[in-house]
């Protein structure tokens, strides 16, 4: 793999983070964090479908009139979610209960149509194609970070498991609650709040005026 | 009638687009720089949230749910179309956002100009489909009850758009820290709009 195409995969992990600094895809992201579990589920579903989006729209690139290209893209991408999604309810039935709607959220996550807008209809398939699993793993990494934080400090557990001592808790005799706070929907935007801050600081040129 | 009051309150407040269910994050994030053009979104997304959700639920109760083609023939009473619901629910949403815009620049170019760029990017604001598949299922009995869901949902959404681009205008004047000016400083204060939304959850509907 050429210098070129690794930076593809290595530049959308943190100097172009899709959350973080292009802004994308929050939407879908923050509701599935309370947990690692569906983060995970969440975050490899999305970068199916952004890679695979991305090919195909690479593939149809100069054939695509500019006047629909917007439908065209979303009719590409609703059948990847639509895969996807099918595929879920068949093998992981609970975590696909536990996403609801926001597998099919994924169609209007913008960080699919970003992508397909600014990369995928300029170059060639392979480019595309790692484009969208950097993309996607930029994403993901940052959901999967939100979701240890929520989980572990919110219910004490993580990926299902019990990470603080049981008898550590209050009801055993101990001092420890959970903080029931993270769970609810708000302290996600104060943790993505707070990475934000972190990353920025650690990369000076990445603040705003 | 009650119910319906009860409906839409629920659905501005409760159930707030943004700060119970983080839809339409990005456009939030990216148009809510001062208050004049985040209203222009918001009354924008009211619209087409309007229009396009009982059409949905239109479509999902006499096309895609399971018996639903029996109106066509008894025959059809097994067919169960539910995995289109995607790809139909944003057709309908990309071609209703596209035909508005047409309607709006031939009969109201004033309007136009003050949504222009707006319109086209309500196609892929995730507040609009997921009030469509939130629709699919709450279970409504009518199209009635579907209007009403989706103005408040609207509303709910129009109302926090303006309060965070109120709060960013005023912002401009205080010290943040530089890493956090921008981006960082406006998911923090979401967050503490959320939590003042949550004591809503209070009331009894």
């Amino acid at each position: 793999m050429s210098a070129k195409n690794l930076k593809l995969i290595k530049n959308p992990l943190s100097k172009e983070n899709p959350i973080t600094v292009q802004v994308l895809g929050i939407c879908s992201a923050l509701a599935v964090t309370a947990q690692v579990k569906p983060a995970l589920v969440m975050a490899i579903s999305v970068i199916v479908v952004v890679a695979l989006s991305n090919v195909i729209i690479s593939l149809m690139r100069n054939t695509i009139p500019p006047r629909i290209r917007i439908i065209v893209q979303l009719l590409v991408v609703a059948m990847m979610v639509i895969l996807v999604d099918q595929f879920l309810k068949a093998f992981v039935y609970d975590v696909s209960k536990q996403l609801s709607v926001f597998v099919g959220l994924i169609i209007t996550n913008c960080i699919v149509m970003g992508r397909l807008e600014a990369f995928a209809m300029q170059n060639k398939p392979w480019e595309s194609f790692l484009d969208g699993i950097g993309n996607g793993l930029g994403y993901g990494l940052i959901l999967v970070i939100v979701a240890f934080f929520r989980e572990l400090f919110g219910s004490g557990t993580l990926l299902g498991f019990q990470i603080i001592p049981e008898s550590w808790y209050a009801a055993n005799g101990g001092f420890y609650y959970n903080n029931g706070f993270f769970i609810l929907p708000p302290m996600a935007l104060i943790i993505v709040g707070v990475i934000i801050w972190i990353h920025r600081s650690r990369n000076k040129d990445l603040c705003e005026n | 009638m009650q119910d319906l009051l009860n409906l839409f309150i629920r659905s501005i407040f409760i159930d707030n687009m943004i700060f119970a269910f983080f839809l339409g994050m990005c456009s939030y994030l990216a148009v809510s720089k001062t208050v004049k053009t985040s209203m222009g979104l918001g009354i924008a997304v009211v619209f087409v949230m309007v229009i396009t959700v009982p059409i949905n639920y239109l479509l999902d109760n006499y096309v895609l749910k399971e018996g639903a083609l029996t109106w066509i023939s008894p025959g059809f009473a097994s067919v169960d179309l539910s995995f289109l619901t995607f790809i139909l629910f944003i057709a309908v949403v990309a071609s209703i956002v596209q035909l508005l815009e047409m309607i709006v620049e031939k009969f109201a170019p004033a309007l136009y100009n003050a949504l222009g760029i707006f319109l086209p990017l309500i196609a892929v604001n995730c507040a609009i489909l997921g009030a469509s598949l939130f629709m699919q299922g709450k279970g409504f009995e009518s199209v009635g009850e579907t209007v009403v869901y989706a103005l408040g949902s609207g509303i709910g959404w129009l109302l926090a758009i303006v309060g965070i681009a109120a709060i960013r205008e005023k912002l401009r004047y205080s010290q943040v820290p530089a890493p956090l000016k921008g981006l960082g400083i406006t998911f923090i204060i979401t967050g503490l709009m959320g939590i003042a939304f949550m004591s809503f959850l209070g009331i009894k509907l």
